[in-house]
């Protein structure tokens, strides 16, 4: 579904992806962790063509997305993708924000578009706040929205970008939960985190990365009972204990 | 002060009618300004965010020129140098044919000069625009035009509305430099009154009301 061939990426003169390959096959949940800075994010935006990379190939579901000429918005589309500040719009309804791009990239009718805005929103539990904005909702709330206006567009893969760093911790639960569920279903997912109880829930494999590397990839078992590098060790000694 | 004020020129004739139509240059002037200024500011101030480097380009060079020249330099520069630069038949036409000059060539100065000013106000209010709402728009398949249409300018142009007031006032002001080239508006008007009347306080006041009142106006209805 997501192949990552021998990806670099620069900024300038600094290095933020170094050689790094992986893949995510059908129905896998794959989580990405690793200290601040070590590129989690920057290859999460290379998966979906948010961010240019000078060297190798990304390609997801057989298009590839490095490649001159490929249609990235059409791409895009089907890419899920949340943010760690979910990023609604402030000046639109939930309604509105959950119709845009069905209406404007799919070309859905404005029916269509609504019936699943309702549909997806009362699976993210909020069918009663589908007239608030944004600003009236919390935290939580907001991200279960976000995974909601991705989830309308019918993504082949999800990808989560530190979804629950930005929550307070009583409302993390409920924005977990969601992506259980939908782990659960079937999805593919890519979920930058630091909760580890998620990834030993719902992860197939975990990618460790340290300073642009990839420096494990494995399955989750493997990973959290015996992690070959010192620094994922020191990493996970670190996260686990507090 | 031992000024004894005449407020009655103002309401002779013909001095009566010379207020009303210095206001009414005036207001033309401005307003008619004020659309070219608004909407070739729109466009400059969108094209110096858009990610091609050429349009971004060329709109920074536009701003930075029509903004650090003098307006009353552009005045002049438009009204005296310009039908000289012009192909021959056409500087011909602009100094024997052209309907109006004065009022065209004020308006001309005018909505460059100001559209630079609508620019910036329109640039920052899109830069202000937190970077993460372009980057979920991307990320859910919206083109550069649609991001704009849906997302930047309707959040932006909220923010822009109050130093638009602001510049669209200044644009009122600003047209007073149009009597240099000639154009009879409420300033020049006011001062041809002083001198027909020796009557300056009274001119002088007349029109210090009228800017004040319009100013007035336009703050209330924005
Ligand atoms: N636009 C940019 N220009 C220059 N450097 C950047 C840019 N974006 C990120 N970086 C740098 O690239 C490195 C990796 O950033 P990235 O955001 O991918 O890290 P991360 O693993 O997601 O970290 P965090 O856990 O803090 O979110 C960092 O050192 C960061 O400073
Ligand atoms: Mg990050």
């Amino acid at each position: 579904m997501i192949d990552i061939e021998n990806v670099s990426k620069w900024y300038g003169d600094f290095q933020v992806l170094k050689d790094c390959t992986s893949q995510v096959t059908q129905k896998e949940v794959v989580v990405v962790c690793g200290p601040s800075g070590s590129g989690k994010s920057t290859l999460i935006k290379c998966v979906n063509g948010l961010e240019p990379v000078q060297q190798g190939r990304i390609v997801v579901d057989g298009a590839d997305i490095t490649a001159k000429g490929t249609d990235l918005t059409a791409l895009r589309a089907r890419i899920g993708m949340v943010f760690q500040h979910f990023e609604l719009y402030p000046h639109m309804t939930v309604r509105e924000n959950l119709c845009l791009a069905q209406e404007k990239v799919l070309k859905r009718s404005r029916d269509e578009a609504v019936s699943r805005a309702e549909l997806f929103l009362d699976r993210v539990g909020l069918s009663e706040h589908i007239d608030k904005h944004p600003g009236q909702l919390s935290g939580g709330q907001q991200q279960r929205v976000a995974i909601a206006r991705s989830l309308v567009m019918d993504p082949i893969v999800m990808l989560f970008d530190e979804p629950t760093s930005a929550l307070d911790p009583e409302m993390i639960n409920e924005v977990l939960d969601v992506m259980v569920e939908l782990a659960k279903e079937g999805m593919t997912m890519m979920v930058v985190t630091h909760e580890m109880g998620f990834a030993k829930k719902v992860a197939d494999r975990v990618i460790f990365m340290d300073e642009g590397a990839i420096v494990e990839d494995r399955s989750t078992e493997d990973f959290f009972g015996n992690p070959e590098s010192d620094r994922a060790k020191d990493f996970l000694s670190k996260i686990l204990n507090h | 002060m031992n000024y004894n004020w005449n407020w009655s020129v103002l309401v002779t004739e013909p001095y009566l009618d010379w207020l009303i139509s210095g206001f009414y240059w005036t207001i033309s002037v401005a307003l008619v300004a004020w659309i070219f200024a608004f909407s070739i500011g729109c466009l400059v101030g969108i094209g110096r965010t858009l990610p091609n480097k050429f349009i971004a380009g060329a709109c920074t060079c536009y701003v930075e020129l029509f903004r650090n020249v003098p307006l009353l330099v552009q005045m002049f520069l438009w009204y005296f140098a310009m039908p000289e630069a012009l192909p021959e038949e056409w500087g011909r036409w602009v100094k024997r044919d052209m309907p109006n000059p004065e009022f065209v060539t004020a308006v001309i100065a005018l909505s460059l000069y100001t559209a630079s000013r609508v620019a910036e106000q329109v640039r920052a209010g899109i830069e202000a625009v937190p970077k993460g709402l372009a980057a979920a728009a991307k990320a859910h398949g919206h083109g550069v035009a649609q991001t704009y249409r849906y997302i930047l300018l309707p959040i932006s142009l909220r923010m822009v509305v109050p130093p638009m007031t602001s510049e669209f006032l200044t644009v009122f002001k600003n047209s007073s430099l149009a009597l240099t080239i000639g154009l009879l508006e409420l300033t020049a008007q006011s001062q041809q009154i002083a001198e027909y009347t020796f009557r300056g306080f009274e001119a002088f006041t007349a029109a210090t009301v009228i800017y004040v009142l319009i100013a007035l106006v336009a703050t209330v209805a924005m």
